[in-house]
């Protein structure tokens, strides 16, 4: 569906993009995560066609964005960070007015814009439609801006940042009308929030210093950061020392640190990259006719990920 | 266009223009006394609408920046250019359609100036070929200013200094060549008289229809349309 070739954009003597290359499925929803200036923004705004790149090649649906720019436009919908409006129009002015932009059909733009306006909930509860742009707060704006990418229903949609400047539950609403997107549409969003990208994309693009850093499922750049195995486990039985010894001699331990809260032992247990050890030490507590109330695998967080790559990209450049 | 019956600007502008028309046209007795030739409509003296074409073009000089200078700076401003720049729409479009919304708009606020010839038809006779031509230059020069103003407003995202580069280029063909072709030796003044538009405002003033000032002022519009559209695409690349 969208194929980016060896992409990179340079302003003046600034590299804002370096040589990214990726792949989206059709109607999978991506994350585009990075730190600030990493070059999200200016990555998406190369497949929109609003910049040109200054080398490298963006496909999308078979249309280059270069050579078929215009019939490319029309296929994508795009929402900048910002989401930039005329405050003097009302609302469904706005979009009738994009609507006209679009290229659909006088007849049919008020139905559009219509059922964009009730899908990004601006005709009620509350009917928003008569407001003027300029009287809206941003989390409004927002809906209008989604109202907007959504009004000649695209089968790409881009989304810059989209739940800035929502609330928690216009967040929440937001995140189920990108998962009800998905399928119907392939979604790219970029996000500062991990854990929005983490709960609504299919698959995540880290950008960190204008470079593809890493790209996949959250679950694969888990296991990318994981290294060790970690296991906890609270076990009730004999003095912790003996615990401690008895599990340490399990095969594939490295490392056994206790802490002792109540009658109960509690072991952080570290093994070798990617082994479970769980099913032992379930074997072992049953065996040694010990209790056993937690036992589970310490998973590390889209987070710890996010910030290791991004420190470690960070680290390259400062050479 | 719409966002012009929506701007409190426009309206500010275009009552000045109005007003300013107005002074000219028949002023208030108590300027009756001292240069009466200076105005249209005083008694006692034969009437051209001539004098008011020329105000009107020179009152243009700062009107036409004026409308113009938000034209495209304010999108570079707001944002909304990412926006309409996304859509499957040309630069030429963008550009285009720009340029005739504020055309409209300038047609409907040269329509205002309809209620003075109402006015001459009460109180004179009126030479509807004179009167047409007036009209017709005073569409031409409108274009070609606002196609400068709009070249303008494609350089800078500051409305300012968008309509500050369209006042001084508009003031050099407005008022410089003539000035300047007034003090400069044969042959020099008649090359430097080809760019002046009031001198080709004139003649359709006085009823004349002059294919030179056709082609003079659509050549100007022409021309910087082109340049506003090649300044938005080069920001592309920038």
């Amino acid at each position: 569906m969208i194929d980016v070739e060896h992409l990179t954009k340079w302003y003046g003597p600034v590299l804002a993009v370096d040589n990214i290359s990726f792949h989206v499925e059709r109607g999978s929803v991506v994350g585009f995560l990075g730190p600030n200036g990493a070059g999200k923004s200016t990555t998406l705004k190369i497949m929109t066609c609003y910049l040109p790149a200054s080398s490298g090649r963006v496909t999308i649906n078979g249309l280059d964005v270069l050579g078929d720019s215009l019939a490319l436009r029309k296929q994508i919908g795009y929402m900048p960070e910002s989401v930039p409006v005329y405050p003097e129009m009302r609302v469904c002015e706005y979009l009738m007015f994009r609507a006209a932009l679009r290229d659909i059909p006088r007849r049919a733009r008020r139905g559009a814009v219509a059922r964009a306006a009730e899908r990004c909930w601006l005709s009620g509860p509350e009917d928003m439609t008569r407001r003027r742009l300029g009287e809206l707060s941003r989390g409004y704006r927002q809906r209008v801006g989604l109202a907007e990418v959504l009004l000649h229903n695209p089968p790409v949609l881009v989304l810059d940042e989209p739940t800035i400047g929502l609330d928690p539950a216009q967040i929440r609403s937001m995140r189920e009308l990108i998962g009800e997107l998905a399928g119907e549409h392939t979604v790219i969003l970029s996000s500062h929030v991990l854990a929005e990208v983490e709960q609504t994309c299919s698959e995540i693009i880290i950008i960190a210093g204008g470079r593809l850093v890493a790209a996949g499922t959250s679950g694969e750049l888990r296991q990318r950061v994981a290294g060790p195995s970690h296991v906890v486990a609270q076990v009730q039985g004999p003095a912790p020392g003996e615990i401690v010894r008895a599990i340490g001699c399990l095969k594939g331990v490295s490392t056994v640190q206790h802490s002792q809260r109540d009658d109960w032992t509690r072991l952080e247990i570290h093994s070798q990259a990617n082994r479970d050890i769980r099913g032992a030490i379930f074997d072992l507590v049953r065996r040694k006719n010990w209790q056993l109330r937690e036992l589970r695998r310490a998973t590390p967080s889209l987070e710890d990920f996010f910030v290791q790559i991004t420190y470690e990209q960070s680290m390259k450049q400062t050479g | 266009m719409a966002g012009y019956f929506f701007s409190p600007l426009a309206y500010v502008v275009g009552a000045l223009f109005l007003c300013a028309c107005a002074l000219k046209f028949a002023p208030p007795p108590a300027l009756w006394t001292g240069s009466r030739d200076f105005f249209i409509l005083v008694p006692g003296r034969s009437a051209s609408l001539r004098p008011l074409f020329e105000m009107m073009a020179r009152a243009m000089i700062v009107v036409g920046p004026l409308l113009t200078m938000r034209l495209l700076s304010d999108e570079f401003r707001s944002g909304t250019i990412e926006t309409l720049l996304t859509a499957p729409i040309t630069d030429t479009q963008v550009v285009l359609g720009k340029f005739l919304g504020v055309l409209g708009f300038y047609l409907a606020l040269l329509g205002g100036t309809g209620v003075f010839l109402a006015l001459m038809c009460v109180f004179a006779q009126i030479d509807p070929g004179v009167m047409a031509m007036g009209y017709l230059g005073m569409v031409l020069l409108g274009a070609a200013f606002l196609a400068v103003g709009l070249f303008a407003s494609t350089l800078s995202r500051y409305q300012l200094l968008a309509a500050m580069v369209a006042i001084v280029l508009l003031s050099l063909v407005g008022l410089g060549a003539g000035l300047l072709a007034r003090h400069t030796p044969e042959p020099l003044n008649h090359i430097i008289a080809n760019f002046d538009a009031m001198r080709f405002l004139s003649r359709f003033a006085r009823g004349q229809f002059d294919t030179r000032g056709l082609v003079y002022f659509l050549s100007i519009a022409g021309w910087f349309l082109f340049l506003s559209v090649k300044t938005l695409e080069s920001r592309r690349w920038r």
